[in-house]
Order: structure tokens, then sequence, then C-alpha cells
């Protein structure tokens, strides 16, 4: 069945009320998390580099940790809290008493993911640009990329919590999967200065690799073909798992 | 008819819950599914609305096929989950609100129906608190309150008083009346035979997904039992010499309650007494829905009753 977009809304709109409510135990904490490292790499390790990639190390993290962010925003909202709505509060079965169907919760859910990851990374990008380590007119480029990281990662860990029998398993997905991606995909140092040749080319399949590379173009302006590959990378991936998650969503919720 | 169900049988693998089940419930009726634990009718209830398809069969809902247009049919429609599903850190208002933006219904339209919703289900003293602070009793009204936010012509209630206390199960069979006066359609399961006797004018009695049968509540129990019983509790020792005493009684067993039926209340209680019946455990009542369930759905069957 086609996403009605009014039902979406209404899935969207029940996760607004909820955290209208909350959101000073549920968002607040993670608005610190990519300042804290900015400061601690930016300012602490940066002490001790000179220059990388042409600029000094804090304006280098800069752009990737804003893509972390957005990536961080969206991964709670789809794996906790879509399980435990799926699983134990019954919401999306009280939902589907009523017009919405499965795709409309999919595709509310995602928009939410999505909502949240532009909370974290729009935040995060004005203390960037407040900071001066990038121009309004580039955190202005930047923008539209922080809801499309989110999407990726809305749609990577959607359909993980989807395939998945318990809960426990999201310590796997956080430990050896997020955090790997945050620690490996070009935020910290150059990939392509640290590895060569196949390993180079292997570490394309990374995802966070490629919105980090997108922030960085927004923020430095050196536009290259890389760019549509990165672009075709997110989009791609992110609709065939939608695609994916929207008939295991269908087959769960009306079983 | 507002639902028409036709030979629908539904299967889980190789697991039969629903077998070749039909069912009429016209509109402005109550219809009442009765039925041991795992009997399917919250499956059947499922695909009344349409969220799960009967692997085999028709369902017609307000004369659509509900497999085809889901949307439409639901609109129209309400229904109290057999257990909550409420967002326990907002307030029955909040709760109530949500809930009426998923039939897309407009914000104006929310502030003037929640109010009276509150009404109707004696929500309005605890209206602004957390739901996680309401007892049970709350909780389950505003349950139902939810499932009336669209003004439904048909209204799906898997059981909805399990959990109440006496005075709120009175309460809300009595708000039951009031929408059926105003012409709702009801569907309600229930474990409880006196509210399925006092609210229901049809039902069915399933069993392992068949439908065993099905009637007006005093044509099923003329139909299967007579129209006294004598209940006797006592020791399940003592069961045997006094059946044999009594010799070839109508009765079932259900633990050390034995009872006997017949068709004049005071001859019966008299041979049961002179049978040796223990007259402090004996109770002399009419026959009822609970003794033709029992009898059907051999939950206490025994012997030739
Ligand atoms: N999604 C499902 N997958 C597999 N089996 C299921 C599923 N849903 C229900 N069943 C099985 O179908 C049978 C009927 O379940 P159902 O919930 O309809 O019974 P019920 O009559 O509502 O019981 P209760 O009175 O306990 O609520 C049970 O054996 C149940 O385990
Ligand atoms: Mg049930």
């Amino acid at each position: 069945m086609k996403v009605s977009p009014r039902h979406a809304l209404a899935v969207w709109k029940r996760n607004f009320a909820l955290y209208r409510r909350t959101w000073m135990l549920n968002l607040l904490p993670n608005f610190f998390e990519p300042i804290l490292y900015l400061v601690s790499m930016g300012i602490g390790v940066g002490a001790y580099i000179t220059e990388m990639g042409g600029t000094s190390y804090i304006a280098f993290i800069a752009p990737g940790l804003v893509a972390v962010a957005a990536m961080n925003g969206a991964s709670f909202e789809v794996t906790y809290n879509a399980y435990v709505r799926m699983n134990y509060e019954k919401t999306y079965e009280a939902m589907l008493t009523t017009p919405i169907q499965p795709e409309d919760v999919l595709a509310g859910e995602i928009l939410w993911a999505m909502t949240r990851a532009t909370l974290y990374g729009g935040c995060f990008l004005l203390v960037i640009a407040a900071m001066g380590l990038a121009s309004p007119g580039r955190a202005l480029i930047a923008l539209p990329l922080v809801p499309l990281t989110g999407l990726l990662f809305a749609a990577i860990g959607i359909a993980f919590s989807l395939r998945i029998p318990t809960l426990d398993l999201f310590s796997f997905y956080f430990t050896l999967f997020l955090m790997p991606l945050f620690l490996f995909s070009d935020v910290f140092f150059p990939l392509e200065e640290r590895l060569s040749g196949g390993w180079l080319q292997l570490a394309e399949v990374l995802p966070l690799l490629h919105p980090v590379r997108l922030m960085r173009t927004a923020f430095d302006g050196t536009l290259s073909a890389q760019v549509a590959w990165d672009l075709a990378y997110v989009a791609v991936l992110s609709l065939v798992l939608l695609w994916m998650a929207a008939r295991i969503t269908r087959r769960r919720l009306t079983a | 008819m507002v639902i028409e169900c036709s030979r629908v049988t539904k299967r889980f693998g190789s697991q039969v819950v629903v077998d070749e089940l039909d069912l009429s419930v016209p509109a402005g009726g109550c219809f009442g599914l009765l039925g041991p634990n795992g009997a399917g009718k919250t499956t059947t209830l499922k695909m009344i609305y349409g969220v799960t398809a009967p692997t085999e069969g028709s369902i017609r809902v307000f004369g659509e096929d509900v497999t085809k247009h889901p949307r439409r049919v639901r609109a129209r429609l309400g229904v109290t989950l057999q257990e909550n599903a409420l967002i326990e850190v907002l307030t029955p208002v909040e709760n109530l609100r949500v809930f009426g933006r998923y039939h897309l219904l407009s914000e104006a339209k929310l502030d003037d129906r929640i109010p009276d919703l509150l009404d109707f289900l004696d929500l309005r003293s605890h209206a602004h608190l957390p739901v996680v602070a309401l007892s049970g009793g709350f909780q389950r009204r505003l349950q139902i309150a939810l499932s009336l936010v669209n003004e439904p012509e048909l209204l799906i209630l898997d059981e909805p008083t399990t959990g109440l206390d006496p005075a709120v199960r009175l309460a809300l069979w009595s708000r039951i009346g009031e929408l059926r006066a105003r012409g709702t359609t009801v569907l309600i399961t229930t474990h409880y035979m006196d509210e399925a006797e006092r609210l229901c004018d049809r039902l069915a009695i399933l069993s392992e997904g068949r439908r065993l049968v099905e009637g007006s509540p005093r044509e099923l129990i003329d139909a299967h039992l007579a129209r006294a019983a004598v209940e006797i509790d006592q020791d399940p020792a003592h069961h045997a010499s006094l059946l044999a005493r009594l010799n070839g009684v109508h009765h079932l067993k259900a633990g050390r309650r034995l009872m006997i039926y017949g068709d004049d209340g005071p001859a019966l209680l008299e041979a049961v007494q002179r049978a040796g019946g223990d007259p402090a455990g004996l109770v002399s009542r009419p026959s009822n829905l609970e003794d033709v369930f029992l009898a059907l759905t051999g939950t206490g069957l025994d012997g030739d009753a």
C-alpha cells in the first residue's frame, strides 16, 4: 500500500507529543556529545597537530562531527525506541486499529528519526558556525546534508531493528557498528593517507564515510565527481533498505 | 449487515486458529464472541478490522471487502485492544489528542470531542495526570475512550472489562447501552458470562477456532440445558455415590462443584437432598450461560451431561 503523508505525519506527531514532554531527559544530553568531542579532540589533541588536510585539526574534524551528530540522532530513535514501540508498548498495534497502514508507520518513524538527526546536527552546526569554523553560507549549504545523513542511518537502523530477535543485540549495533564507523570514516584522519589500494576501495562500503565527505565538501567548497558518487551511495542504500523495511514492517504488523 | 464473515479460516503455519467461521452482525446489534483462551477470538477481531488477512474466506464490513479497503473501513470503526496500548508519560487528554490525529481529526474537532469523551467515561478527574499514575480501571476506560474518538459506527471490544471493579463494570455496561441506543453496532469478546448475557443480543461460542453454537443467550440456555440447576459444593469423593443415587441426571463437574440440571427447580432440590447432598453446600438457581459454556467447551464436561 502507498504511504499516506497525512497518516505518516500523525505518527510523527505522536513522537513529537511524547518528546515535548521528555526532551530534557532524552534529547538534551546528546546535544553535548559532539561538542565534547570537538573540544577534546580539536582543542586537546589538536594542540599537537599543526595541520591536517590543509587546515587546523579542529577545522578538519568539525564537518565529520556534524555527520556523526546526525547519525547518532537518527540511530537512537530507530533502534531501542522503535523496537520497544513495536514489541513491548504495542504502539503500532494501536495505530493499526485506525486508518494508518504499516507503510505510514514506517514513514512516520523515519521522518521522526530524520527530525531528531536534524535537531542534533543542526544545533551542532550552529555551534560550529558560532565558533567561526564554518561561515554562515557554508553552514547553510551543509544543512540539508544533516537530514540526508539522518535518512541513511534511520534506514540502516530500522532494517537492523526489524530483523533482530532480541533487544540485547543493539549493543552490537552501537559498539561494533556505529562506533567503528565513527572512528574510521574520515572524521578524525583522512583515510586516503592511511590506507592504500584495495583497502581504500573496500572502505567505500562504510556508510558514514559518504556523509562525512559530503559534509567536508560543503565546508570547503571543493566540488568533485566524488560528490555524485557519495550522494548516489546515500540515496540508493537508503531507498533499498527502506523498501526492504517496508516489506518486513507490513509482514510483521499484519501477522 | 455491518459484519459478514463467510467461511473464514486463519492458519498460522499448520495451526488452524479460525476454522470456517460464519458470522453476521446486523446494524445496531451487540454480538458476543465467547470461548476459552486461545479459541481464536482476538484473531477473528483482527481479521474483521482488517489488520490481518484471512487465509481463506471473505469478510465484508459495512458492505466492503476489508482486505481491499482497510483505510475506509477502519475510519468508521473503533477497536479496544485486549491489552492497553497507552502513552504512559502523557495524560489522558494528550493520549486522546494523539489518537484522534491517527484518524486525521482536526485540532478544533478534537477540542470539541475530548471533553465529551472524558465525561462519557468518567475520566475528567484524572484528565491531566500522566497515565502511569492512573489505576488499572482508569487506564482501561481511557483505552475505551480512544476507540470512541472517531465516533465509530462499529465498536469492537476485546475483553473490555477484564480487571475492572464491579461498579466500573456496571457503569461501562450502561455506557455501552447508551452507545447502542444511538445506533452503534457492538462486537465484544468476554470471559464473563454475566456480561455476555447482559449485553449481547446474539453470541457465538468458539472453541479451537470453530463456532460451536450461535444464538441469543436465552436460546442457547434453552437449547442446551434444563431450566433449573442445583449446585453442590462438596468433596469430589462423594460425587459418584450422589450421582448414582440420582441415576442418570444431567450434570457438570468443575472441581469441587457439581451442577445438576432439571426442569423443575424445587423438585430437583428435594431430590438432591434426598440423595444425600449436604444441605449447607447446596444452591438452587436457574441454569445460565456459564453452564452452557462449560458444557459446550468441554471445560467442565463429565459423564452424560
Ligand atoms: N501472530 C500469530 N502467530 C502465530 N500464532 C498465533 C498468532 N496470533 C495468535 N496465534 C495463536 O492463535 C491462537 C488463538 O489466539 P487468539 O489470541 O485469537 O485467542 P483468544 O481467543 O483471543 O484467546 P484469549 O482468550 O486468551 O485472549 C493461539 O493459539 C495463539 O497462540
Ligand atoms: Mg484474545
